[in-house]
Formats: structure tokens, sequence, C-alpha cells
């Protein structure tokens, strides 16, 4: 690691007004990427800029059947959310496996989806429940929030703040993990919501986390495993490494599909 | 054998400084006015180094020195050495190409160390190298085992035509192809095993310390073996005589075998103490561990195995090319050959066995002994040949190997080793009782019922331990013998220091070593401590690998301990008027037996120190030094089977059960040998399901960190089910065997068999990843 200044933000003010004072500076909130990165000497902002003891960034707040939750939330607190977990399961059960739980007590939910890994959990659980992500400059769908690997629509400086959905009728997630690293070699989140049905697939992707459009046609007419058998997904856009190639991954996402569909009943 | 002797389930004494992080190892060694190293390395597989220009390194912040490989050559530092002469079946030694401790011209793999910059802190040593511009002109690069001797191949050492080190061949070929020409049946297999990153927990480091008043160099290292490292250090590297070397290696978290051997940076860390007068410390990093740590396995084989009509085994013909990466490691060139192919006969009476192997050089880390050493590659390619042979030929696995056991000890095999004592059946009825072998077919109906594919396999290992009498591995071409010291220092009062040229890192010494004293006495076990790691304390060693520890380093403590007995029994029978014949030492007491005379243990010790009252001529004193020279290996040997249920949608396979039935010979501590079976078993799964070292085609290690290169965690593993059976080891007097490799060799095709004959075939290697197992699958139909 080179050498960096870290900062405590107390406000979402105070920590605008030091990253804009700061041209080499990064926000941190949680880290469980960028401090491994910086580790590796692969990122070297000068200032780091925590979130995490933003007191309006934590927690989760619900009204009626619409979630809100707080960019600096920890894994943690969203798995262990009992009010949440009565309303919406399968994001709770998302964020309980999400690396270990030294990881689910450090890593953010913001911080999760500013990174955008193409193999992290929670860009298919937004993807999937059609979230809102709420900036401090703006709010955007998650379709026009994740752009890519590693890519998203924050501009330079732009912070995440929160989350909001309302809770969907019926959503699942079911992953596979790397051997190695555990993050998700395909992990598929299913959610019948208001406003349609959504399929989002995260780790198999090669432009990270997308919509398996021909898999929410078929759940549109009927909602079961059963609608998606006959799908053959298409391994031509998705990921290949030396722990999955591309068409191993394309039978992944059928195959937890299919199991989000069964968890989701 | 009393509460804390041998057999008792003794808690490790030094577990508390383990778990409440007390443990002092060499990166918590810091001296007055030490500065931290960082090495430069190379970032090319192959490549020449035209110009190394430090001068803006040297100008950086902190720098002491930066010091490069002409500076190293100059002051006449050896090369690394390999300490085994293998010679090849023409009679010529093998082709050691040249391994500077820092690269002059030529780098050979990505890390091969290029320079060293000393400065005040870590961070400030790791910018100054960031700074140090070295010059590469990129050469063609091999990683590939199959591909090193191809015609074209890059050359790696001038001295190793066609990257072939040895061509070495053991047993007789010409019998072997005759029982081959007239089998009633030939099994034929193509055997790979998987190369293998050890990752002890704690990464090597060393602080070198050179003191110019004495003009004496200290060494703290993690090392397995302080005694060989400073032997080396001296004898051939010149770095210092060994009376002005000191080699201390503390608390040390793991080795597996991979700090058995002397690496570059210890010798370069003591060197740059000198040139730069201060303390030179270097810690290894994760991903430094994955790019230098000597890696295991990585063989390819070709597999023959003959049988009659009565399948019986007639003869086996293996043909193995085994990588030893870009240099020749410590003990690289044993690993393939004796502690190999001499294992080919496994468990079984074969009447002809042939093996030739070669070994090559490639743009990789030296590859050397790992938890195992040879015996994992022999007992793969054996137990999977003899499952194969099995399935082809139509009969139980069991049975075929039943009928197959050797049953009469000692055993000649065709290939070098005499077994000594074994009940191979004994270990294999425990475990298929275990196991429930009976009952696995209605386990597989049941799992199909659920859409699981469920396979059962097993493996009946045989290993070489105890690790070795020293006229038989000289003959063999080994630089040094393979005995082991002890001395046993009684105190005054009657406490007691065992010296133990054996290293702990993680086997328990400290507490398996002293049960064998406090039983013997009959003292607490809290009176004796247990010394190793030093050589200013420990006159010579030769460490801990090849499970040795117990079978020839406590072999010695026990001929140490027969010498203070017969001291102490002396000292007792003048001091109680008695026959020394009729002295006996029990329950911390010297005794006459049969009367009610005795004397505390203490007393006796403080008489040998007062020395107010010794039998005439006697020296004061109570303390005794032994070496001890094992006549044989000892043969740890039993039977694991493992059962596993596929999923076929995704590839993943559960371990639904695993049993293992050992013989290890008379058990020290049970406690510690399960200790070992669970971790060496994970290892061995580790290899079956997850590990692999992976380069790409340019020589970069793509599993360079645990985000790539699968680790066993708790979750991946069953509880399994263990028993012990015994046949005490003859040779030597504790009747042990040795434990701590037997879980790494015999697990892997105990899996293998079981994953294979979930899916029906035998297209698959290992690791048996959820991708490779659904690819297999997808192939079957």
């Amino acid at each position: 690691m080179y050498a960096t200044s870290y900062h405590r933000a107390a406000s979402v003010e105070d920590a605008v007004q030091m990253r804009n004072a700061h041209e080499e500076g990064r926000y941190l909130s949680g880290g469980m990427t960028l401090i491994a990165t910086m580790k590796q000497r692969l990122a070297a902002p000068t200032d780091l800029i925590d979130l995490r003891h933003i007191p309006t960034l934590r927690g989760i707040r619900i009204e009626g059947r619409r979630v809100t939750i707080g960019a600096a939330t920890p894994h943690a607190e969203v798995a262990g959310h009992a009010e949440l977990r009565a309303l919406c399961p399968a994001i709770c059960q998302l964020a309980g496996h999400i690396g270990d739980p030294h990881v689910r007590h450090m890593g953010t939910i913001g911080g999760s989806i500013a990174n955008n890994d193409p193999a992290a959990d929670y860009p298919a659980g937004m993807l999937g429940l059609g979230a809102t992500i709420v900036t401090d400059r703006r709010s955007m769908s998650a379709d026009e929030f994740f752009t890519g690997l590693f890519e998203t629509a924050l501009e330079e400086g732009e912070m995440v703040t929160a989350v909001s959905f309302d809770a969907p009728e019926k959503a699942g997630y079911a992953k596979f993990s790397n051997p190695a690293s555990r993050y998700a070699m395909t992990g598929v989140f299913v959610a019948k919501t208001a406003t349609g049905i959504r399929v989002a697939v995260t780790g198999a992707g090669s432009n990270g986390v997308f919509r398996q459009s021909d898999m929410e046609a078929a759940l549109a007419g009927n909602w079961s495993p059963q609608s998606i058998a006959h799908i053959n997904v298409d391994a031509s856009e998705l990921l290949s490494d030396m722990h999955g190639s591309a068409e191993y991954r394309a039978n992944l996402v059928k195959v937890m599909a299919k199991r989000a569909l069964a968890s989701a009943g | 054998m009393g509460v804390e002797g041998i057999g008792a389930r003794v808690a490790r004494k030094e577990d508390k400084r383990f778990l409440t992080g007390k443990g002092r190892y060499t990166d918590d060694m810091t001296v007055p006015g030490m500065k931290f190293a960082y090495f430069v390395r190379s970032p090319h597989a192959h490549a020449k180094i035209t110009n190394i220009d430090v001068s803006a390194a040297k100008a950086m912040p902190g720098v002491i020195d930066v010091l490069d490989g002409n500076q190293l050559l100059d002051d006449g530092i050896g090369n690394l050495i390999c300490g085994w002469m293998i010679h090849s079946k023409d009679g010529s030694p093998m082709k050691m190409g040249a391994w500077r401790p820092l690269a002059v011209d030529t780098v050979r793999y990505v890390g091969d160390a290029v320079a060293i910059v000393v400065a005040d802190s870590s961070a400030e040593a790791r910018d100054a190298a960031e700074a140090v511009v070295v010059d590469y002109q990129e050469l063609p690069v091999v990683t590939d085992t199959a591909a090193a001797m191809a015609p074209g191949a890059p050359q790696i050492h001038p001295e190793a035509p066609n990257n072939l080190i040895y061509d070495w061949e053991i047993g007789d070929g010409s019998a072997v192809d005759q029982a081959i020409a007239s089998a009633a049946h030939v099994t034929e297999i193509e055997i790979h095993n998987n190369r293998l990153s050890p990752n002890p927990m704690e990464p090597r480091a060393t602080l070198g310390i050179y003191d110019s008043a004495e003009d004496h160099y200290t060494c703290y290292t993690t090392s397995q073996n302080p005694h060989v490292a400073r032997l080396v250090m001296s004898a051939f590297y010149n770095v210092a005589p060994e009376n002005k070397l000191r080699v201390i290696a503390p608390d040390v978290g793991g080795g597996f075998g991979s700090k058995i051997y002397i690496y570059p940076e210890e010798i370069v860390c003591l060197w740059a103490s000198k040139k730069t007068n201060v303390p030179v410390k270097w810690v290894s990093d994760r991903t430094e561990a994955f790019l230098t740590d000597a890696h295991g396995r990585d063989h390819l084989s070709k597999v023959k195995m003959a049988f009659d009509a009565d399948n019986r085994i007639t003869a086996l013909k293996v043909d193995t090319v085994a990588n030893l990466g870009a240099y020749m490691s410590l003990f690289s060139s044993a690993v393939p050959t004796y502690l190999y192919a001499t294992l080919l006969s496994g468990q079984y009476a074969i009447p002809a066995i042939h093996a030739n192997v070669r070994t090559v050089y490639t743009n990789t880390v030296p590859v050397d002994a790992y938890r195992g050493a040879g015996r994992p590659e022999a007992t793969y390619l054996l137990e999977r040949t003899m499952e194969t042979a099995a399935r082809e030929l139509g009969v139980s696995p069991a049975e075929l190997r039943r009928k197959n056991f050797i049953r009469t000890f000692p055993y000649q095999t065709p290939v070098i080793m005499n077994y000594d004592a074994g009940d191979y059946e004994a270990s294999l009825n425990a475990a298929m009782q275990a196991a429930d072998w009976a009952g696995f077919e209605a386990r597989r109906a049941e799992a199909e019922a659920r859409g699981k594919k469920r396979g059962i396999g097993m493996s009946c290992y045989i290993e070489a331990c105890g690790i070795a009498p020293s006229q038989a591995v000289g003959s063999l071409g080994a630089g040094v013998g393979l005995w082991e010291s002890a001395e046993v220092r009684v105190n005054a009062v009657g406490t007691i220091e065992v010296l133990t040229g054996s290293h702990s890192h993680g086997q328990g010494h400290e507490t398996t070593f002293a049960q064998l004293v406090a039983g013997r006495l009959g003292v607490p076990i809290e009176s004796i401590n247990i010394v190793h790691g030093d050589t200013d304390k420990v006159q010579m060693g030769m460490g801990t690998y090849g499970s040795r520890s117990g079978a020839v380093g406590m072999s010695a403590v026990v001929k140490a301990l027969d010498k203070v007995e017969a001291k102490a029994k002396k000292i007792a029978a003048h001091l109680m008027e008695a026959d020394e014949q009729d002295i006996v030492i029990e329950n911390g007491e010297v005794k006459v037996a049969g009367t009610d005379k005795a004397l505390p243990w203490f007393q006796v010790a403080l008489a040998a120190y007062t020395a107010h009252n010794l039998p005439s001529g006697m020296e004061p004193g109570l303390k005794e030094t032994a070496f001890y020279d094992p006549a044989n290996f000892t043969f740890p040997a039993g039977c694991y089977i493992a059962e596993v249920e596929v999923d076929p949608e995704t590839g993943k396979t559960e371990i639904v059960q695993f049993v293992a039935a050992d013989d290890f010979g008379n058990i020290i501590n049970p406690l510690i040998v399960e200790g070992q079976v669970h971790g060496g078993l994970a290892q061995g799964i580790g290899q079956a399901l997850l590990e692999n070292v992976q380069y790409d085609s340019n020589g970069q290690l793509l599993t360079a960190s645990f985000m790539d290169y699968a680790m066993p965690r708790a979750d991946d593993l069953p509880s399994f089910k263990l028993s012990h059976q015994n046949t005490p080891c003859p040779s030597n007097p504790l009747g042990i065997k040795g434990c701590g490799e037997a879980g790494a060799i015999g697990s892997p095709p105990a899996l293998m068999n079981a994953i294979t004959d979930a899916i029906g075939h035998n297209r698959l290697t290992m690791p048996a990843t959820p991708m490779k197992v659904w690819q297999a699958l997808q192939t079957a139909h």
C-alpha cells in the first residue's frame, strides 16, 4: 500500500467537501475491494474519505412496502433485519451470503454497488428488484446505474446515499460460488414485482450484471421453474475464465434461475 | 503408560501461546538498528537481463542500499544447490543449472530475485524497489510439463539440453515387458498429478544480523531444519563458516515441506547485513509466497498394469515426467525418484516393476517436496490404476486389492523398499465396516431418487517415513545423513530439558517429546521443556519432514534417556547401597525394586550436581547426548474410503462421508495424531477437489492469490471417521511409524475413485472442480 490519508466524514456535506478538496481522493465505504486493491498497489488514492460513520447513510427504513437502505448499511444489518426479512427475505438471504462474517460487518451496500464488481451479489439484487439508486445529486434506476464491468453511472465525486425499492410479491436469489474466492461464479436474482418480472444475473456477464430477458418473458406467462426449462442461455456474451467457461456459466444461469425460482415459491 | 505418558490424549502444551497470540515468529523478532528488505523480482518468466540501474532507487527516501547479483558474485557467494545426486540411466550425473541467489544475466521464472533494497521501512524499501530499472530482453517461455522436452522448446539452462535434468530408471524393464506381453489383462491409464502451492499460514521470513566486531552472523528464519540451513549456507554458499553462523528457527507457522529448503532470501539478507552493516529483515507477502515458495507434485505418467487370469498383478510399468521448475531446489531431485518410484509396489505383491522418470526444467517456480513428497504421486498413480483395473475386470475394487495384498513380512519389493510390518487387510476391513460399504448400493439408489449421483471409492496407501537410514540414502545419492540427535539435560533440581534436532512447526513436539520423558521417569509433564530450532543450543540435527520426528527424533531421545537413566541408577544404587541391577525408575522415584527404599527423582539429580557422594570415578552432572540413525524406513499404511454425491446440474461434489483407517504403529498422543490426519486429509481433499497452480503461456502465475487458488475451507470438508490399526514398527524402540503425511497421501485417489464412480467414467483429472465434473458429465452421454 502506498501512503494515504484517512478522513472520517461526519456528514454527506462534510464528505463532499473533503472529496472536492482532494483530486486523487476516494470515498471509502467498507473498503472490501478498495483496501485490498490498495494493498496490492493497484490503486493509490492520496486520501480516503470514510462514509461508514455518517449517521444519515446508515440504517433501513420501511414505509408500507417501500424499503430504503442507507448506503453505509453493512451487509450483516441487512441480513439480520427482521422487518425486512418479513417483507423481502430474498435480499436478506443475499446479504447474508456475501463474503464471510468479517466482510458482512465491514462491507456496505453502497460500497458494493458503487464498485459494481461483476461477481458481486448486490448488483443482481438491485437490478432484480428494479431498485432506485439515490445519490447526493439525483436518483436513477438500477437499469441506468449499472453500466459495465466495475462501471456505473456515477460521475466523478458522486456518492451513493441510499437504495430504495418496493418489496416484490415474490423474489429469490441463488448463487454458485467460485470455489476459490467464493464470489458469485453465477448468481441469479428473480423477482415478481408490481411492474413485471425481473431476472438479473451477476458473475456471468462479460459486461457485468445483466437482465435475462428471455427468462423474464417466459416467466411473465407462468411463474415457475418449468417455464424456463426450454431456454438455452446464450454463452457468447458470458465471461470465461479458468474457474468457469462461458458454456459452464450459461448452464449455471439456468440452474441458478431455476433454484432462485424454487426458493422464491 | 501414565496420564501424561505415551498413548495419553495430552492437550498441546504449546497451544496456549499460539492461541493467545504469544507465539514468537521470525517477523516478531526486532533488534536494534534493524532495517527492512524488499526484493526486486522478475516480471518475466524468461528473459536476459541487459542492464540494472539502481541510481534512482538509491536516491529514494530512507534507502540504505540497493544490491544486485554482480555484487553477490564479486563477494564469492555461491549458487544454490540441490543436495541429492541422481544419475541418469546412461550413468551421467543430473544436469544442474546455475541458480544464483540474485539473478545475474538471466531470469527464469516470474519472481526470480534480481536485486535487494534495504531501507528504513518496508514501505520505503518497496517504493525504492519500484524505482530500480531492470532492462530485460524477453525470451520464449515453456511452463508445461508435457511441452518442456518437445523439439524446439525454449532452452532454460545451457547445462541441460532439451530441458532434461535426468532420465532415471528403477526396476527390471525386461521382466516387466515380458509379463505385460503374456498378461491376461493389461490396464493402461494416464495419470496427471496437479501442481500445488504449499501455503503455510506463516509466509517465509528472515532476519540477517551481521556483527562486525565478532565477524559473526545470526540468521532468524522460517525453517523446518535450521541446522541443515547452517550447514548448506556455510559449506556451499560461503556465507560464513559454521562456527560464525547461528541459525534460529523460532516458532514457525507451518511448512509442509516448503520451509525445508534454503531460498535466496536468507542468503541475500545475511550478505546484505554485512554489506550495509545493519540487521536486515525480509518478510514475504502472500503474493511472493505464491510466486516463490517451492511448489509440489506436477507429474505426468503413463501406466501399464498387467494381471494374470486369476487377477493377480504380474507387473507394473510406469513412465513419468516430473516438472522441477526453473531451478533444482534443495531436495527436488529425490522427490520423483527415491521418494516416489520406490513406493510403486504399494500394498501389493507385484513381482516386476519398472519406472522411468524424466525430470524437466520449465519457467516456473522450483518444485520440491510438499507434504508426502513423491509418495502421494505414487499412491495416486497406483490406486487410480487399481480402481480402473477393477472396473475393467468387473471385480470389486476391495476384492482386487485384497487378492493382491502383501501378507508376509518382511517383504522385499522390486523397488528397493523392504517393508517390515503391516496388516493391510485389517485397515481395509475396518474402513469398509466404518463406511458401511455393503450398504452403498441402497444409498446410491436413494441419492438417484433425489437427482444426485452418488459414488464410492477407496485407496489403500503405503508410505515410507522415518526418513531415513543414513548409509542407505548416502548410497542413493543423498548429500547428508538422515539421523537425528537428542540431548537430555537433567537440571540439579530434577527438571529436564530435552534438546532435539527435530523442529516443531505445528506438529506438537513440545507435547509429544515431553510425554515420552514424563512416561519414562514418572515426572510431571510441566517439569520438562523441549528445546529446538537454535543451532547455538542444539548441537546438530536434521530437522522435521518426511514424518521423521517421532520415529527418528524421539528414538534419539530414547537413546539419550537410556544413558541418563543408567547414570541415575548408578548414583541411586550408590546412595542407597543397593545393587544397580535392582534399581527401577517410576512415578518420579528411583527405587530399589521389591523394597520400600526410594529416592525422589530430584534428589538423585541433585546428588549428580553436588557431587558430594558419587560412585568412585563418576563425572558429576546428569546430561547425555545421543545420535540415532534408523535401521530402516517406517511404513505407515491404511485404507481410506470416500463417498460423494455429485450434483449433475452444477458438477459440484459433496463429500458425504470420509473414512480413514490408519496403521501408524504405536501412537504417542491420539489427539495430535487425529489432528495430523485431519489436516492431511484436508490437504489431500484440497488437491483432489480444489487446488491447482496454473500458469498462462507467458509464464505468468494465474493463481497468485487466494482469489484464484482455492484452498479447502471447513465447509468443504465432512466430519472424518478415523480408526487406527496397529502393527508396531519393529525397527525403532518406540514402535512408531509417523502420521504427518498419510492424510495427504491417501485421500486424493479415494476421492477421485469415488467421483469417477459417481459420474460413470474415468475421464477426469484433479482437481475435480465443479466445472470439470460438469464437463465430464456432458461428454459421458
